[in-house]
C-alpha cells in the first residue's frame, strides 16, 4: 500500500515535472555534493555560477515573448544578437567608454532591434507552423551575411579593427575600455576579503531583475493578456477581435530587442565582444535553458527562465571542474551538447504541443 | 489562353527561381575568378564523385514525405565510426572501404531507427527535429570517439588513438585508402580525370532509387507521403513505412561519407559531418528540388551548380572587393540562404495551396450568387 | 448469396433498429440529422469510434451469418464498402493508383525474395487492367491516367466508388451522400450506375438528402428519426411528401409547443439586415442570404448540416470569408473583420467550442473575461494616467463568480482550466464569454451541441432569459428543430445555401421539414 502510493506520487512527480528536469536537477545536486568531496572551493563554484547566469538569463528571457504568442522556440535569436553587437560596435565607434558606452549601445542597439524584428515577424507571419525549422536558417542567413557586413562597414576606432589592415572588425576585442562590467560592477558583494572566495554581480542581477519584472508586467497588461492568448488559440483570439499578426509581430520585436540587450549584458559579463561566427553559439544554450526549466514548445513563464538558466548554466559551469577532478577527464563539453540537445528533442517530441 | 501562357511562365519562374539565381551567380562569378576550364572542370567531376552518393540518401524521406532529413548527419557519423575501426584495423585499399561500408550498416540503421521513431513523435515537425537530434546524437559520437573508445571500446593501433590512452587523434588518416575507389579504372581525359568506379557506384544507386520507386514500398511512401490519413485508411502501417524511409536514408548517408572520406583522405574526428547535412541539403535544393519534391536531375543539377559556385565564389569575391574573406563569408551566406529560402518558399506555398482553393470557391459563389 | 440481414438492439442513439436487404437491391436510408444514420453506418462499417465507446449490442447477419466487426479492415474482408462523405484519396496518385491503392498487384523479384514481399515490384499492366475493370463496372467514364488532384469533384467521388467496387468480395455498397457534391449530371450517371452495380447483384445502402433520388433509385426505403426506424416501405409505395413528414414528423406526446411565443409582432423594428449574404466557409457554404432580424426577438436559424446555417453567423462576425451588405441599427458593418463587429455590440458563441469558443488551457476567469476586456477595455485598471492598462483580476474573478453562480457552472474554483470542464459547463463559460460582453445582439452557434440533456435545458433557459430580461435580440442556430421552436419567434429555414422560408415557431414540424428539403444541393 505505502510503496504503491509512493510509487504513485512518484509517477506524479515525474508527470509534472519532467523527467529530464528532473535527471538535470538531481545531477546538479550531486555535483553540488561531490564538489567539496573532489576538493574544489564550493563558494567559487558558487561565483561561477552566479556569474554565469548573470551573463545569460536576459538571452533565455528573450525566448519569452515568442513561446508566449505561439511563435514556438526562438531559433532566430542569432537576430537579435546582431543587432545588440551592431549597437555596441557602433557606441565604441562614436567614442563612448565606460558605462556611457553601454547606455549608448543599447540605444543604439534599439532601432536595428525592431527593425530585424520587424522583417522576422511579417515573415513569421507568413508561415505560420513553420516558424521553427525557418528561423533557424534566418538565423545563419543573416549572421553569415553579418561575417561579410563586418568586414566591409567601414568602422575606424582602432581599437576594434583589425590590427595590421585596418580594414573590417576583428574577431575578439576586450571591452575593459567599454562596458565590460559596467553592471556587475555595480554594488558588486566581494566576499574575498574575509576569506570566503565568493563574488556576487549584484549589478548585473538587478538590471536581469528590472527586465524580467517588466516582462511580468507587460504580460499583465492589456496586450500582454491578448499575446498570451494568441499563443494559446489564435482562432479564439481572432474570433475576440484580435489582429492576431500584429500581436505576433509585437512579441518577434520583443524577442528580438530582448536579444540584443542579452547579448550586450553577455558581453559586459564576459568582457569580450565576439563577433563573426559568434552568434551562432548562442542560440542552443538559450533555448536549452529554457526548456530544462520547464518551459515547452508554447508555454513560458519567468520562472522557467530563472529556473533554466541556473541550472543549465549550474550543469555547464560545474562539470569541467567537478567530473574532471572525479574521472580525470574533461567530458563537460561533450555533456553540454548531449543535455541541451537532448532537451530540445524530448520537448519537441511531447505530444501535448503539437495537439492544438 | 494568352493568359494562361503567361501564368505558366511566371509560375516556371517561381519554380525554378532558386536554380536560375544560381546559373546567374556561376556566370558572373566564373570569369572574375580567374580559373582554367579544365581546372574547373576537374574540381566539379572530382566533387561530384564525392558528393552525389550523399545526396541521393537525402531523396527518399522526401519521397516519404519527411521533408529535407537533417537527421542523415547520424548516418556519416555511423560511417566514420566504422573508418576509425577499419583504420584501426589498418585493412586498406578497396576490402577497407567495403568492410567499413557493411560495418557502417548495423550502426547506422540503428541510429535511422531511432530517428524515424522520434520523427514519427514529432509528425510535422520532421525537419527541425531531424536537426536537433543530429546535434544531440553529435554529442553521443563525441562522446564515444573521444572517451570511449581506447577505454572500453578497444583501439589497438597507436598511430590511431591519442598519446593520453583512450580517445581518438583529432585527425584520422586514411592516407592509404586515399581516392582508392577513385582511381580505380580512372580515365584521364584532356587532364579532367574521371573516377569510373564512383560514376558506376553512383550510377547504380540512381537505378536502385527508380527501381525503388517502382516496389510496392516506394508505392506505399509515396501515398504516406502525400496524406498519412488516406494511407492508414487503406491498411498502410504509415510509421512502420516512415520509419524504414530514414533508416534507408541513413545507411545510404553512412555510404555515402565513407565514399565522401576515401576521396578526401583524412577526416577531423571530431566535426567532419558537422557540415555535410548542410551543404548536402542546399546542393539539392539548388537543383530545384523542393521540401516535397525532388528527383536525381535535382541532385545532378545541383551538385554542378552548387560546387561551381563553392570554388569560383572565394577567388570572384577576393576580385571584386580585395578580401577573400568576403568571398569565404559570401559562399556561406549563400548556402544558408538557399535553404532559408527553400523553406520559406515552401512554408507560403502550403499556405496558399490553402487560402487559394477558398477564393476559387468564394470566386465560384461570387458569380452564381450575381446569376442568382 | 441469399440476403442481407442486419438487426441491431440499440441504446439511446439507436433504438430496436431492424432491416433487412436482399442482394441486388438498393436501400435509401434518410433522415434528419442526428437521426442515427451514421452511427448505424459506423456500426456496420465496424469504425473504432463505436468500440472505443463502448461497442453495441444486437446482432448484424450477413448471408445469414452473424458478423462482428471490431476494424473497418474486417469489414472489408466482409464485403462491405463504404465511400465517405470526405473523400479519401492521395491527390498526386492517379485515378488508377488510388483505385489500387494498398491492393497493388504485384511481382516478385530477386530482393524481395530475400527482403519480402514490400520490395516486390509494382504490375503496372495488371493495375491498369483492373482499375479499367472497376472502371467499367461502375459504368461512369473517369480518365484513369489523371491524377487527382487535377479532377473536378464529380471524378473525385467516382473514383471513391471504382475503389471499392475494384474489390472483388464487394457485397454491399454504402454511399454516405455521394450526390452532395456532384453536378446534376453527374448525379443522373451516378443514379444510373448505382442501377447497374444492383444488377451485378451488389447491395447498396444510399444515403442522401435528396428524396427524388431515393425514389428514383431505390427499392425500398428506410426512414430513421431520433434513433429510431419510424418507416420502412417498399420505394413503390410513398412520395417525397410522405418522406418528409416520416422524418421531421413528432409523436403528439413528444413534440412540446413552444411556451411562451411572443405575440407575432411585425411593426417592430428591423435591427440587423442581411442582404445578398455569400460566406466561404467549407461545408457550410451561403450562397445568398437575405434576412431582416427584428429587435428584441429570438430568431431561429435552422436547417440540414451543410446546407449553410452555420455559415451565416460565422460570415457576419468575420471568421470566414464573405460578401454581401450587412446592416445593423441603422449603419453598415463591414463584413471580414471580427473586431468591427464586436466593437458593434455583437457577440458570437461559435460551434465550434474546442477550437474557436474556448482559450481550453487558460482559467475559466479568462476566458470569461477576455473578449470583454480586449474590446471594451473593461477589467483593467489604468495606471500611470492610462498609459498601462493593467489587468483588474479582482474584478475579473468578480464576473466570472456572478456568471459562475448565474449558470450553474460545476468547476472547483473560477481559476480551474477550461479544458477540466464537460462539455455542458465549457458551454456555458462561452455564453458567459458573450454575456460579459453586454451585447446588443447575440448570435448563437449549435449552443446544445453535444451537451446533455439537463445543461441543454439550462443553457436555453438562461438565452431565454438574457432575451427576455435584458432585452438583447438573439438569433440562434441549431441543428434541432424541436430545439428552435421551443425557444425561438420565428425560425428561418436555410437550404441550399439561401433562405428557404421564415416561419413563426408555432408552425407545424411537417412544413419546416418540407422547407429543409426543398432546395438541398
Amino acid at each position: 500500500m505505502d510503496k504503491a502510493e509512493r510509487q504513485n506520487w512518484f509517477s506524479q512527480l515525474i508527470n509534472t515535472y519532467g523527467l529530464p528536469r528532473l535527471i538535470i536537477t538531481g545531477f546538479l545536486l550531486f555535483l553540488f555534493i561531490m564538489a567539496p568531496i573532489t576538493g574544489s572551493d564550493l563558494p567559487t563554484q558558487f561565483t561561477n555560477v552566479f556569474n554565469r547566469f548573470s551573463w545569460n538569463a536576459v538571452l533565455v528571457l528573450a525566448m519569452v515573448p515568442m513561446i508566449h504568442s505561439g511563435c514556438g522556440l526562438n531559433f532566430g535569436i542569432p537576430l537579435g544578437v546582431l543587432a545588440g553587437l551592431l549597437g555596441g560596435t557602433l557606441a565604441i565607434e562614436m567614442g563612448f567608454t565606460g558605462p556611457m558606452s553601454f547606455v549608448v549601445a543599447i540605444l543604439m542597439a534599439t532601432p536595428f532591434a525592431i527593425l530585424f524584428g520587424g522583417g522576422y515577424g511579417a515573415l513569421l507571419n507568413r508561415i505560420k507552423g513553420g516558424e521553427m525549422m525557418v528561423a533557424t536558417y534566418v538565423g545563419f542567413s543573416a549572421v553569415s551575411f553579418m561575417c561579410i557586413m563586418w568586414l566591409m562597414i567601414p568602422y575606424k576606432n582602432p581599437s576594434i579593427v583589425m590590427a595590421y589592415t585596418g580594414v573590417g572588425l576583428r574577431n575578439v576585442f576586450a571591452l575593459d575600455k567599454f562596458y565590460a562590467n559596467v553592471l556587475s560592477d555595480f554594488l558588486k558583494i566581494d566576499l574575498n576579503p574575509i576569506g570566503i572566495n565568493l563574488v556576487i554581480p549584484t549589478g548585473s542581477l538587478l538590471f536581469i531583475a528590472l527586465l524580467a519584472v517588466g516582462i511580468w508586467a507587460f504580460f499583465h497588461t492589456k496586450t500582454g493578456t491578448a499575446m498570451t492568448a494568441v499563443g494559446s488559440n489564435p482562432a479564439f483570439a481572432r474570433a475576440s477581435g484580435i489582429n492576431v499578426d500584429r500581436v505576433r509581430m509585437l512579441s518577434v520585436i520583443l524577442s528580438t530587442w530582448l536579444g540584443a540587450v542579452g547579448v550586450l549584458v553577455y558581453q559586459q559579463g564576459f568582457g569580450f565582444a565576439q563577433l563573426y561566427t559568434a552568434p551562432y553559439n548562442l542560440t542552443m544554450p538559450a533555448v536549452a535553458a529554457i526548456l530544462i526549466g520547464g518551459a515547452s514548445v508554447n508555454k513560458a513563464s519567468i520562472g522557467n527562465v530563472i529556473i533554466g538558466t541556473i541550472l543549465f548554466q549550474g550543469l555547464v559551469t560545474m562539470t569541467p571542474t567537478v567530473i574532471t577532478a572525479l574521472i580525470h577527464t574533461d567530458v563537460s563539453e561533450v555533456i553540454r551538447i548531449i543535455v541541451s540537445n537532448g532537451m530540445v528533442v524530448y520537448a519537441l517530441t511531447r505530444k501535448t504541443e503539437g495537439a492544438k | 489562353m494568352k493568359m494562361k501562357k503567361n501564368f505558366n511562365g511566371f509560375d516556371f519562374l517561381q519554380n525554378n527561381l532558386v536554380p536560375l539565381m544560381f546559373i546567374i551567380i556561376c556566370v558572373i562569378c566564373y570569369p572574375l575568378s580567374g580559373f582554367s576550364p579544365s581546372y574547373l572542370l576537374n574540381e566539379i567531376v572530382t566533387r561530384m564523385g564525392r558528393n552525389i552518393f550523399l545526396i541521393l540518401s537525402l531523396l527518399i524521406p522526401i519521397m516519404a514525405g519527411m521533408g529535407l532529413n537533417f537527421g542523415m548527419t547520424l548516418g556519416a557519423m555511423a560511417g566514420q565510426i566504422a573508418l576509425i575501426f577499419v583504420t584501426d584495423w589498418q585493412i586498406w585499399g578497396i576490402p577497407g572501404v567495403v568492410l567499413a561500408m557493411l560495418l557502417s550498416i548495423p550502426l547506422s540503421a540503428l541510429l535511422g531507427l531511432m530517428c524515424g521513431k522520434l520523427m514519427n513523435m514529432a509528425k510535422g515537425r520532421e525537419m527541425i527535429l531531424g536537426y536537433m537530434v543530429n546535434y544531440f546524437v553529435t554529442g553521443l559520437y563525441q562522446l564515444v570517439v573521444l572517451f570511449l573508445m581506447g577505454s572500453i571500446i578497444p583501439i589497438i593501433h597507436a598511430s590511431v588513438r591519442l598519446p593520453r590512452g583512450f580517445g581518438i587523434r583529432t585527425t584520422v588518416n586514411l592516407s592509404n585508402m586515399r581516392q582508392c575507389l577513385d582511381n580505380q579504372w580512372a580515365i584521364l581525359y584532356k587532364g579532367v580525370k574521371i573516377p569510373i568506379l564512383t560514376f558506376v557506384i553512383i550510377g547504380l544507386l540512381c537505378l536502385f532509387i527508380i527501381w525503388f520507386r517502382r516496389t510496392k514500398l516506394g508505392q506505399d511512401m509515396r501515398a504516406v507521403g502525400q496524406d498519412m490519413d488516406v494511407a492508414r485508411a487503406a491498411g498502410i502501417n504509415v510509421d512502420r513505412t516512415r520509419i524504414i524511409s530514414i533508416i534507408i536514408s541513413t545507411v545510404l548517408a553512412g555510404f555515402g561519407q565513407i565514399i565522401y572520406l576515401q576521396n578526401i583522405g583524412n577526416f577531423p574526428t571530431c566535426t567532419a559531418h558537422s557540415q555535410i547535412g548542410m551543404f548536402c541539403i542546399a546542393a539539392l535544393l539548388v537543383g530545384g528540388a523542393s521540401v516535397e519534391k525532388a528527383s536525381i536531375g535535382n541532385v545532378f543539377l545541383g551538385v554542378i551548380l552548387f560546387h561551381t559556385m563553392f570554388i569560383v565564389a572565394p577567388k570572384a569575391g577576393g576580385a571584386i572587393t580585395g578580401n577573400a574573406m568576403i568571398g569565404e563569408y559570401f559562399r556561406v551566406f549563400v548556402s544558408y540562404g538557399v535553404i532559408t529560402l527553400a523553406l520559406i518558399m515552401y512554408e507560403i506555398k502550403k499556405r496558399r495551396a490553402r487560402s487559394q482553393g477558398g477564393q476559387l470557391l468564394a470566386q465560384a459563389q461570387k458569380e452564381g450568387g450575381v446569376q442568382a | 448469396m441469399r440476403g442481407i440481414k442486419k438487426d441491431f438492439f440499440g441504446n439511446q442513439v439507436l433504438t430496436d433498429i431492424n432491416f433487412t436487404l436482399g442482394a441486388g437491391q438498393v436501400l435509401g436510408l434518410c433522415g434528419e440529422n442526428g437521426a442515427g444514420k451514421s452511427t448505424l453506418m459506423k456500426i456496420l462499417f465496424g469504425m473504432d469510434v463505436i468500440r472505443e465507446t463502448g461497442g453495441y449490442s444486437g446482432d448484424i447477419f450477413i448471408n445469414g451469418e452473424k458478423a462482428a466487426f471490431n476494424t473497418p479492415f474486417d469489414a472489408l474482408a466482409a464485403g462491405i464498402g463504404m465511400v465517405h462523405q470526405e473523400f479519401s484519396l492521395i491527390p498526386g496518385f492517379t485515378a488508377t493508383e488510388n483505385i489500387l491503392l494498398n491492393r497493388e498487384p504485384q511481382k516478385k523479384n530477386v530482393i524481395s525474395e530475400v527482403f519480402g514481399e514490400r520490395l516486390n515490384t509494382l504490375d503496372y499492366k495488371e493495375m491498369d487492367r483492373r482499375a479499367a475493370a472497376a472502371i467499367e463496372k461502375m459504368g461512369v467514364e473517369i480518365d484513369a491516367k489523371m491524377v487527382i488532384s487535377s479532377m473536378p469533384v464529380g471524378h473525385k467521388q467516382f473514383t471513391e466508388i471504382a475503389r471499392e467496387l475494384s474489390k472483388d468480395q464487394l457485397k454491399l455498397l454504402i454511399l454516405d451522400e455521394p450526390t452532395a457534391v456532384l453536378t446534376e449530371k453527374e448525379a443522373e450517371a451516378l443514379l444510373d450506375s448505382i442501377r447497374g452495380m444492383a444488377a451485378r447483384g451488389i447491395s447498396v445502402i444510399f444515403i442522401t438528402h435528396r428524396l427524388h433520388e431515393i425514389l428514383a433509385v431505390c427499392d425500398q426505403v428506410v426512414v430513421m428519426r431520433d434513433g429510431h426506424v419510424v418507416r420502412d416501405v417498399p420505394a413503390g409505395q410513398t412520395s417525397v411528401d410522405d418522406i418528409t413528414r416520416w422524418m421531421v414528423g413528432r409523436d403528439v406526446q413528444t413534440s412540446a409547443a413552444p411556451t411562451e411565443a411572443k405575440e407575432e409582432n411585425a411593426s417592430a423594428n428591423v435591427v440587423m439586415s442581411i442582404k445578398h449574404l455569400w460566406v466561404d466557409m467549407p461545408g457550410e457554404t451561403v450562397r445568398d442570404v437575405s434576412l431582416d432580424v427584428r429587435e428584441g426577438e429570438i430568431l431561429g436559424i435552422g436547417g440540414l448540416a451543410g446546407q449553410g446555417k452555420l455559415g451565416i453567423p460565422n460570415g457576419v462576425m468575420g471568421l470566414y470569408e464573405a460578401g454581401g451588405t450587412v446592416e445593423f441599427d441603422g449603419r453598415e458593418i463591414p463584413l471580414n473583420s471580427p473586431r468591427k463587429c464586436l466593437d458593434a455590440s455583437l457577440a458570437f458563441v461559435s460551434e465550434d467550442r474546442r477550437e474557436v469558443g474556448l482559450l481550453l488551457d487558460e482559467s475559466l476567469e479568462w476566458n470569461v473575461a477576455f473578449p470583454a476586456m480586449q474590446i471594451q477595455n473593461k477589467f483593467l485598471k489604468n495606471l500611470l494616467g492610462g498609459l498601462v492598462k493593467w489587468r483588474d483580476e479582482k474584478a475579473i474573478h468578480k464576473v466570472t463568480q456572478k456568471y459562475v453562480d448565474q449558470l450553474q457552472i460545476k468547476c472547483t474554483s473560477t481559476a480551474q482550466k477550461a479544458k477540466e470542464l464537460s462539455g455542458g459547463n465549457q458551454q456555458k463559460i462561452c455564453l458567459a464569454k458573450a454575456f460579459a460582453l453586454e451585447p446588443k445582439f447575440l448570435f448563437v452557434s449549435e449552443p446544445t451541441r453535444g451537451i446533455d440533456v439537463g445543461a441543454k435545458a439550462l443553457v436555453l433557459n438562461a438565452l431565454r432569459q438574457f432575451n427576455r430580461e435584458s432585452g438583447v435580440t438573439v438569433v440562434m442556430i441549431s441543428s434541432e428543430l424541436e430545439e428552435l421552436r421551443q425557444t425561438c419567434d420565428r425560425i428561418a429555414i436555410i437550404s441550399g445555401g439561401r433562405v428557404a422560408g421564415i416561419r413563426p415557431a408555432t408552425d407545424s414540424s411537417e412544413e419546416f421539414g418540407a422547407l429543409m428539403v426543398s432546395q438541398v444541393i
